[in-house]
């Protein structure tokens, strides 16, 4: 390579580069959870929200563990995530100055269609639990401290079992690959039904169990401390805090569906 | 269900779409990377030709640590990134965060450490043959890396190569300090990983054989040339 | 600059200079006094130190004992190799190489070059790659390199041992365009009949220590030693 073909190469690529970090100045960033980015619930809606307000939204998508993180370390704008126990936690800790309901989905049960436990007899989520540590069929837990695996635990004890054993499996993973282990060695699983209907790979897993209050899986928007984090983009945060709430956020959220099924229910007060 | 079949189908079927999101993701995935390289090879060539050419007490220590570094598993090297460049760490101010730089910077660790031993050994045989005669013309070490940078060429392209084969191939570092964030920093690598955990293993395999494809012509392109040159130089 | 100019020669004291390396005495204490513009030829059997000798002279080797050092400022030097060390470039460019070292204005770099291909019959070859060219272009081309560093003192290492009849010839042709111009030769060699065409005085070492110092008229008719007269009859000396 001589030196005009580098000096071209190393141009081209600076000159893109700019224009990348040039990028408009409008955005916030938005830590929210695998469930949300995986079920396709932000392309839907944050163009809308674009489109309203001229702020573009950039998703970083992890488990509400790191999204709590994240927010601490004052790298993100805003957080929408799941589990509000923590979230009030949260608030309480002074990290964010307001918690708000957006909206809810629930969690499922899924499992290999011959359902090896009976959960699909089962009465209650407790039942369906039962039924699974006593038959000691395999079950695979998210392991990661997200929302959905801290939701699966508080069950568990609720169920009055302190799951351990062979057959109980803590993967460390994601909802999407902690799905794609259930299915390929065919245990039940515990996630959440935005996630689980987008899901493009189930093979033998079936919706095994739903329908129990307890399974009420609610998603809040936080609003995050100026006075902790001053540099954060708190103006744009706020608008986007607000429009979650907002009728127009609150329909677009509504609007959202995969193969005809609704997947989040807006439930802002 | 998933067949290589409809994986190739779905790759071929994406690259003729010509979508424009696709486009993008391979852009910043080759700028990211290469740009990398580019940076870790204006630091690892001279540091490497510098350990060949200078002998100093703990010259020994600091080979073994860049040789092991080039095993430095990419998740470590993105969350040492992640804490330095976090709000909360030291360079917080920058704001860099969730942005392509930061991928860089921690594809730049990833890379340098490689560059670094390969082109120490490189340059280290050439020295052996050229010692004496640079000697001999009067030059001081200062002076003979670039000469032997220069007659290395060769060898180093594929120095470069492995580097950047190892900035493109890696998810572990962008994922964490780039965030994957749909069309800011998402890459080759992170998409594939996204799509995996949707369950869309064809798109996630499409996915993977254009890169695989990109890498494959990148290698080609470059063994081309320097295989030309070696010819036409001896 | 066609004319090659090299200013009055140096002269160069060896005192004891002696050479150990990991326990084996590869040089016994050796005091040598080299002076005017003589060809000077090293001669021994392989092994008795005739590099070694050549590399401490030049400074690419720093003796163990005693010291080398020249009267008055070093003078500008060269070495050809036995294998020549040629740059991955083309044959010009090992050349233009040089004079970039020594801060040649660049724009007389590439006539110079020049100049020096053609007065060693090497013009037709300056675009191609110098490690393609044959082994007696390539230790024509390192001797073109020499010249441009216009040196007072020449030290050739066994330049002519790999190559054949007409190479050896060139090579020797180009020795004593060197020294007519001016230039000190110091040279070894194993060839008693290249010592006898070329040298004005011999150096005769022997395992590790010099023997004799000698004009080459004595050398060749009286050597004054048992193992130089065992050389030059052409019986082994070890």
């Amino acid at each position: 390579m001589n030196k005009t073909t580098a000096l071209l190469i190393a141009g081209t690529l600076g000159l893109s580069w700019s224009g990348t970090l040039l990028a408009a100045d409008d955005y916030i960033t938005l830590a929210s959870t695998t469930s949300t980015e995986n079920s396709g619930l932000f392309d839907a809606i944050i163009p809308t929200f674009t489109e309203e307000t001229g702020i573009d939204v950039r998703v970083v998508a992890v488990g509400t563990g790191q999204a709590f993180e994240i927010g601490r370390r004052g790298d993100a704008d805003s957080l929408l995530v799941h589990d509000t126990a923590g979230e009030e936690q949260f608030v309480a800790d002074g990290y964010a100055t307001e918690r708000l309901n957006v909206m809810y989905n629930d969690f499922v049960i899924v499992g290999p269609s011959d359902d090896p436990a009976g959960i699909s007899a089962s009465e209650s989520v407790t039942d369906a639990m039962q039924r699974i540590a006593e038959s000691e069929s395999p079950f695979a837990s998210r392991g990661d401290d997200s929302g959905t695996n801290r939701a699966e635990l508080r069950l568990w004890e609720d169920a009055g079992i302190t799951p351990q054993g062979e057959w109980y499996r803590e993967l460390g993973s994601g909802m999407g690959p902690t799905l794609n282990t259930a299915a390929g060695m065919g245990a039940y699983t515990f996630t959440d039904r935005a996630t689980w209907v987008a899901f493009e790979n189930p093979q033998d897993l079936t919706l095994l169990f739903e329908g129990d209050e307890a399974l009420f899986n609610q998603y809040g928007s936080l609003l995050l401390s100026a006075e902790r984090h001053p540099h954060l983009k708190h103006d744009l945060a706020a608008q986007w805090h607000e429009w979650l709430v907002s009728d127009e956020g609150q329909q677009a959220i509504a609007d959202y569906e995969v193969d005809g099924q609704q997947l989040f229910f807006p439930n802002a007060e | 269900m998933l067949t290589s079949d409809n994986a190739f189908s779905t790759a071929l079927a994406l690259i003729l779409s010509m979508d424009n999101a696709l486009i993008s993701i391979v852009v910043l995935s080759l700028q990211v990377s290469l740009v990398a390289v580019i940076i870790a090879s204006l630091i690892a060539l001279p540091l490497g030709a510098a350990l060949a050419l200078w002998r100093f007490p703990g010259r020994n220590v600091v080979i073994i640590a860049l040789n092991a570094l080039m095993g430095l598993p990419p998740v470590v090297a993105g969350l040492c990134v992640y804490l330095l460049l976090s709000r909360a760490g030291p360079l917080g101010a920058w704001g860099l965060l969730f942005t392509p730089t930061a991928m860089v910077i921690a594809q730049v660790i990833l890379v340098l450490p490689i560059i670094a031993a390969l082109t120490r050994q490189q340059v280290e045989a050439l020295h052996s043959e050229y010692a004496e005669q640079l000697n001999s013309l009067g030059l001081t070490r200062l002076r003979m890396i670039p000469t032997l940078l220069w007659d290395a060429r060769f060898g180093l392209i594929t120095v470069i190569l492995a580097g950047f084969g190892r900035a493109s191939a890696e998810v572990g570092a962008v994922m964490i300090v780039g965030g994957n964030i749909d069309g800011v920093t998402r890459v080759m690598t992170t998409s594939i990983v996204l799509e995996t955990s949707k369950g869309n293993l064809p798109m996630a395999l499409g996915l993977g054989i254009i890169l695989l494809a990109l890498v494959t012509m990148i290698n080609a392109i470059a063994h081309i040339i320097g295989e030309t040159a070696k010819r036409r130089l001896g | 600059m066609n004319a090659h100019y090299a200013p009055p020669t140096a002269t160069l004291e060896l005192d004891s200079v002696g050479f150990i390396h990991r326990g084996h005495t590869l040089l016994k204490p050796t005091t040598l006094r080299l002076t005017g513009c003589q060809r000077t030829l090293i001669m021994g059997p392989n092994g008795a130190g005739k590099s070694l000798l050549m590399r401490l002279a030049h400074g690419l080797l720093t003796p163990t004992s005693g010291t080398v050092h020249w009267q008055g400022a070093p003078p500008a030097q060269a070495m050809v190799f036995q294998r020549p060390v040629l740059l991955r470039r083309s044959a010009l460019n090992n050349l233009t190489y040089v004079l970039a070292i020594h801060k040649t204005a660049r724009q007389n770099r590439k006539s110079q070059a020049m100049s020096a291909l053609e007065r060693f019959g090497l013009a037709h070859l300056a675009k191609r790659p110098a490690r393609v060219l044959s082994g007696g272009e390539q230790q024509r081309l390192a001797l073109a390199r020499a010249w441009l560093l216009n040196p007072q003192v020449l030290f050739l290492d066994e330049p002519t041992s790999a190559l054949d009849p007409a190479a050896i010839k060139a090579v020797e042709d180009a020795v004593l365009e060197f020294h007519h111009s001016g230039t000190r030769i110091v040279m070894t060699t194993h060839d008693l009949h290249q010592a006898r065409r070329l040298a004005d005085d011999v150096l005769f070492l022997h395992n590790g220590e010099l023997l004799e110092h000698t004009s080459a008229n004595d050398f060749f008719t009286a050597p004054s030693s048992r193992e130089a007269g065992a050389f030059i009859r052409g019986e082994l000396v070890w």
